[in-house]
């Protein structure tokens, strides 16, 4: 088997070879090296591979056989939805006539465009209950902090200048307070009950007149739902902040309840987490931003309007909150999210919670005597084990993580949410079945056993995977991060 | 609903384990107010086919034009194999590669990537997680107030990108950087300005573009001089397709390069995705944002690549992150690594010959029909103003009847053209001749 | 059980102070040390810095965490600790001789607010 492969590209290089094609010189009498500047060119050669076409198809191949997606295996990573990404959604991002459009195309020219991104964020309005989305932000930590300028542009604009302090339970994701801070707010933590749900009590008092807003995701991190959001969203109102929605977990309630429903004033949606579009390693993703009514003019320019002729256009507003992207976010990436919904259709979408709520109930109570369970009761689309019920073998929850390499499994989130000591994480998503969970749950139940009769195997997993654990702390202290470097 | 693979015996039988009695027992403790009882108003469900046929009648209403757009984006060739690859579902359906002992693939691709813009930039370090370059140079801005501790103002040249410039400005409202812009002078920085607006010890960082907005290759001699003494970090947000053949940032004195890397043959898809580049010099890796890969060993001895520094970052630092980066811009980094592994640095020089001459073949001929003027009398690549003696909207309008893109218009007399190795000579003489007949 | 070091003192966040006349030299105790693991890197001032008490002058990182370094006494930094910039193990292997800055004092009677080797003990409740 090709698993120990173990070159890189520039160790394949041989001076000569080329992996190019490009057209023929169209213009006689142009020659830049003479054309341009000497003290204007650069001195130093780059060193770049040489090598064949059929040298990078090979190499690429090898290295993709040295990864594990979620068409490779079951990839139960709490508050990442790893469904199923259809690859019907990457024919339609591949389309020829949307590919090939430049951002400075008019308008009448890009007619088709505009219409997939309205219908896109008309859609997503729909979903969530809220006003108007914009599809402009990269990524959910990009959406956040879109989210988070549209907040404080609100105070602003209502010459409200005192108000920047941002409410962030401690169940957050990091991500919430970097955003935060950021955009120039400061961060206060609310304390969670024991049942894992905001305390309202230790809310109260934070609330005055200094604070813009708060942040929550609901299901929570914990994948409990809170249950008195129209409580604290009357108390947040009224103290005169807004209500942030995180829409890291927004699988949890698609179709059954919405966020705009719930009070909550802004939101952003990963696509790459709800929609199904591909997490491609960590990105490209999107994350399109909506809000209520009242709140429209806020979102970031440009904006994508249609008249009254039904023609499209791209507007700007000056009481916006500003720019946050080259143009209109990650074109591709809206493009398959919007093949998903046209996929799933309204009859369809409704299902997508409650399926994926189903199989994160199914497996969490079919394993809770192996696993400590610190919060019982009906969970959403995700749940935490606080690491194995028997404390006494010495087997971390990073072990168990790294057994489940062995077995074929990509690791559960661990050590989040910072709640519990030993935080495993799973979210089993909508798209896995009965089977799938079952061999899981098998899984999960022998690494526990192995824990007990022979703890030293799970210590030191993974045995068979293409690298086993690595030096870390070396890779930290000396960091080499290029092959120049590595090569001394 | 083929993406949903529960039985109703499934259900039924999950269910029961979950001591549950029905569907709706899911979502029992939620007050009732907050269900969502009516139909969506949303389509009905389609079949793969009648997508297929509903997106090629969207499609048609797009025009297909000839690009001679730039300014931050281009259409250079993108090679065959690039998207069979990076469609590969080990690449593409990998989440973070957070367990390194099952995501060798993105780790190692990644590290190949930092190699490869390191390469071209001259810088020690950079990251792969960046959306595009407005926002990586945006992120420039920040670190270079991270780095500064005390100072909080940045100088950005009036001869950078709007569009970069505006979502700089954006960012820095909020996390309260003051900006002021450097004045331009025939086209290129004002160094004179730029000194005195570094006289009052206050700026942490200073921004210049390499092509800059208007195409012009800017000379910086002495620049990272005049930043550095008064205590400055020196900010490139540079083309990288140029540097295979322009003097490189670090060459430059420069502290930080950034920049948008679509150039490197990602198509244009009206956007995104890209991936923005951020590099610095090693001082400054502490202060760089994002994921970033380094080599190491496993336990047996074994080359390996893992996700490092990671105590930078915003799952670790919270509040305290100089940055919210979450994404590693992935698989838009591996398009780009492919793409420079087919070229190698003889390929990109290829490019830039081929799109140089072209352009100045181009600019040539425009002055030739007496409409045009070169707008500035300075060195560029691939992109040029001209200045018209006819309304650029009447032009970009005669232009879009014969199936071009005629540029960008930077005001009604003066129009910014690029050219790319993909432009034909027919495709360049039909402009020139819509222009003349004008 | 976590090494404590007789004459110094320590403060709730784990940083203890060894004062010599008007210097103090602040570093992390063992428990810290122990808590974060192989430490990679120590984010430092810079000399002529201001410190305050019970506020943040730098970090300690491990290779997945991150924990800030809160002066237990104000003053101005002198000295930093610059060993630990190549080998930022010295703290995981004696933190008690490798400090991490050196203080000139601006209240040497701040040092009473912090806790005796004894109560620090206490505190850790080893």
């Amino acid at each position: 088997m090709i698993r120990n492969y173990d070159k890189l590209i520039f160790e394949l290089s041989k001076e000569g070879r080329v992996g190019y094609s490009l057209p023929k010189k169209q213009v006689e009498g142009y020659c830049m090296c003479c054309g341009l500047p000497e003290n204007l060119k650069r001195e130093s050669k780059p060193e770049l591979p040489e090598v064949t076409e059929f040298d990078v198809v090979r190499h690429y191949t090898n290295l993709s056989n040295k990864n594990f997606g979620v068409d490779t295996g079951f990839y139960p990573l709490g508050s990442c939805t790893m469904k199923y990404n259809p690859r019907i959604n990457e024919e339609i991002a591949a389309h020829h006539a949307f590919t090939g459009l430049h951002p400075e195309t008019p308008v009448e020219y890009a007619q088709g465009a505009l219409e997939v991104y309205y219908n896109l964020a008309a859609s997503l309005s729909e979903i969530s209950g809220l006003s108007a989305f914009t599809l402009n932000p990269y990524a959910g930590a990009h959406g956040e902090l879109t989210g988070l300028m549209i907040m404080r542009q609100y105070h602003i604009q209502r010459g409200d200048l005192k108000r920047t302090k941002v409410i962030v339970p401690d169940s957050a994701h990091g991500t919430n307070p970097a955003s935060a801070a950021v955009c120039g707010l400061q961060i206060v933590e609310v304390k969670s009950t024991a049942k894992g749900t905001v305390d309202v009590e230790d809310l109260k008092p934070l609330l005055d007149d200094t604070v813009a807003g708060i942040m929550m995701t609901n299901p929570n991190t914990l994948g409990i739902f809170e249950t008195e959001i129209p409580e604290i969203s009357r108390l947040v109102h009224e103290c005169g902040g807004l209500l942030y929605y995180d829409g890291a977990n927004l699988n949890a309630v698609l179709g059954k309840c919405r966020p705009g429903d719930m009070g909550f004033d802004i939101m952003h949606i990963n696509l790459h987490k709800t929609f199904s579009t591909p997490h491609g390693g960590g990105g490209p993703g999107d994350g399109p931003v909506g809000v209520r009514e009242g709140l429209e003019h806020l979102l970031p320019n440009p904006q994508v309007k249609k008249s009254d002729d039904g023609k499209f256009y791209i507007a700007t507003d000056e009481k916006s909150s500003g720019y946050v992207s080259n143009f209109l976010g990650n074109f591709g990436v809206i493009m398959r999210a919007y093949t998903y919904i046209l996929t799933l259709g309204r009859e369809n979408v409704k299902m997508v919670g409650p399926l994926a709520v189903l199989n994160a109930n199914y497996v969490k109570e079919s394993l809770k005597n192996e696993y400590y369970l610190p919060i019982e009761g009906v969970c959403k689309h995700e749940f935490v084990f606080d690491g194995l019920a028997d404390k006494s073998t010495g087997v971390t929850t990073l072990d168990i993580a790294k057994r489940l390499l062995d077995y074929g499994y990509h690791a559960p989130t661990i050590y989040f949410p910072l709640l519990f000591h030993q935080s495993i994480m799973i979210e089993p998503t909508e798209t896995e079945s009965k089977e799938t969970l079952d061999e899981f749950i098998a899984v999960m139940k022998k690494v526990a056993k192995e824990a007990i009769e022979n703890p030293d195997v799970v210590k030191s997993a993974p045995h068979t995977t293409p690298v086993r654990r690595l030096d870390e702390t070396t890779a930290a202290r000396f960091p080499k991060t290029t092959y120049k470097q590595m090569k001394g | 609903m083929k993406y949903f693979p529960h039985t109703p015996e499934d259900i039924d039988s999950m269910l029961q384990v979950a001591g549950l009695k029905s569907m709706d027992d899911l979502y029992g403790e939620i007050p009732s107010q907050l269900l969502f009882n009516r139909e969506f108003a949303l389509p009905e469900a389609m079949s793969e086919a009648e997508i297929r046929k509903f997106i090629d009648s969207l499609g048609d209403k797009n025009g297909k034009l000839v690009c001679f757009a730039g300014a931050g984006v281009e259409d250079h060739y993108a090679p065959s194999i690039i998207n069979p690859i990076i469609s590969r579902g080990e690449f593409l359906t990998a989440y973070t590669p957070y367990q390194p002992e099952i995501s060798q693939g993105t780790l190692q691709y990644i590290f190949e990537y930092q190699s490869m813009i390191c390469e071209l930039t001259g810088m020690d370090v950079t990251n792969a997680s960046m959306y595009d370059g407005c926002t990586a140079t945006a992120e420039a801005v920040m670190m270079s107030v991270a780095a500064a501790k005390k100072r909080n103002k940045v100088l950005l040249s009036a001869t950078m990108n709007p569009k970069v410039k505006r979502v700089v400005e954006t960012y820095a409202k909020y996390n309260g950087i003051e900006i002021e812009t450097v004045a331009e002078k025939d086209g290129v920085t004002d160094i004179a300005d730029l000194e005195a607006k570094l006289q009052g010890d206050d700026v942490a960082g200073v921004v210049l573009a390499q092509p800059n907005f208007y195409g012009i290759v800017e000379d910086y001699s002495g620049v990272a001089d005049v930043c550095h003494a008064k205590k400055a970090l020196m900010i490139m947000n540079v083309n990288p397709m140029s540097l295979a053949v322009l003097k490189t940032p670090t060459e430059w004195g420069a502290d930080i390069a950034c920049g948008d890397a679509q150039s490197l043959g990602i198509p244009m898809n009206y956007g995104g995705p890209y991936v923005g580049y951020l590099a610095c010099t090693n001082s400054l890796v502490r202060k760089l944002p994002g994921r970033i890969v380094g080599s190491t060993t496993d336990v047996d001895g074994k080359r390996a690549f893992v996700l490092t520094l990671q105590a930078r970052e915003q799952h670790i630092r919270r509040e305290k992150a100089n940055s919210n980066i979450c994404s590693n811009q992935s698989l838009m980094a591996l398009y780009v690594t492919i793409y420079m592994s087919l070229m190698g640095s003889k390929g990109l020089k290829e490019v830039n010959k081929l799109s140089y001459a072209g352009a100045h073949y181009l600019a040539d001929q425009l002055v030739a029909t007496g409409k045009c003027t070169m707008a500035y009398d300075k060195p560029f690549l691939n992109e040029f103003a001209v200045k018209t003696t006819v309304d650029t909207k009447t032009i970009q309008a005669a232009l879009l009847e014969k199936g071009i893109l005629g540029g960008v218009r930077i005001s009604d007399d003066t129009l910014l053209l690029c050219v790319t190795e993909q432009r034909t000579k027919a495709e360049m003489d039909l402009l020139v001749e819509t222009v003349k007949n004008l | 059980m976590s090494k404590i070091v007789e004459g110094l003192y320590y403060a709730e966040s784990h940083e203890y102070v060894k004062v010599e006349g008007e210097y103090g030299y602040v570093g992390i105790t063992d428990y810290a040390q122990h808590e974060l693991g192989n430490v990679v890197y120590v984010d430092m001032p810079d000399v002529d810095d201001e410190v305050e008490a019970g506020a943040d002058f730098g970090a300690v990182e491990s290779v997945k965490a991150a924990s800030d370094l809160i002066s237990p006494v104000s003053g101005t930094v002198v000295e930093v600790n610059d060993a630990l910039n190549d080998q930022p193990e010295l703290i995981n292997a004696d933190p008690y001789a490798n400090w991490v800055i050196k203080v000139q004092l601006s209240d040497a009677s701040e040092v009473q607010n912090l806790m005796s080797a004894e109560a620090y003990k206490a505190f850790l409740g080893e």
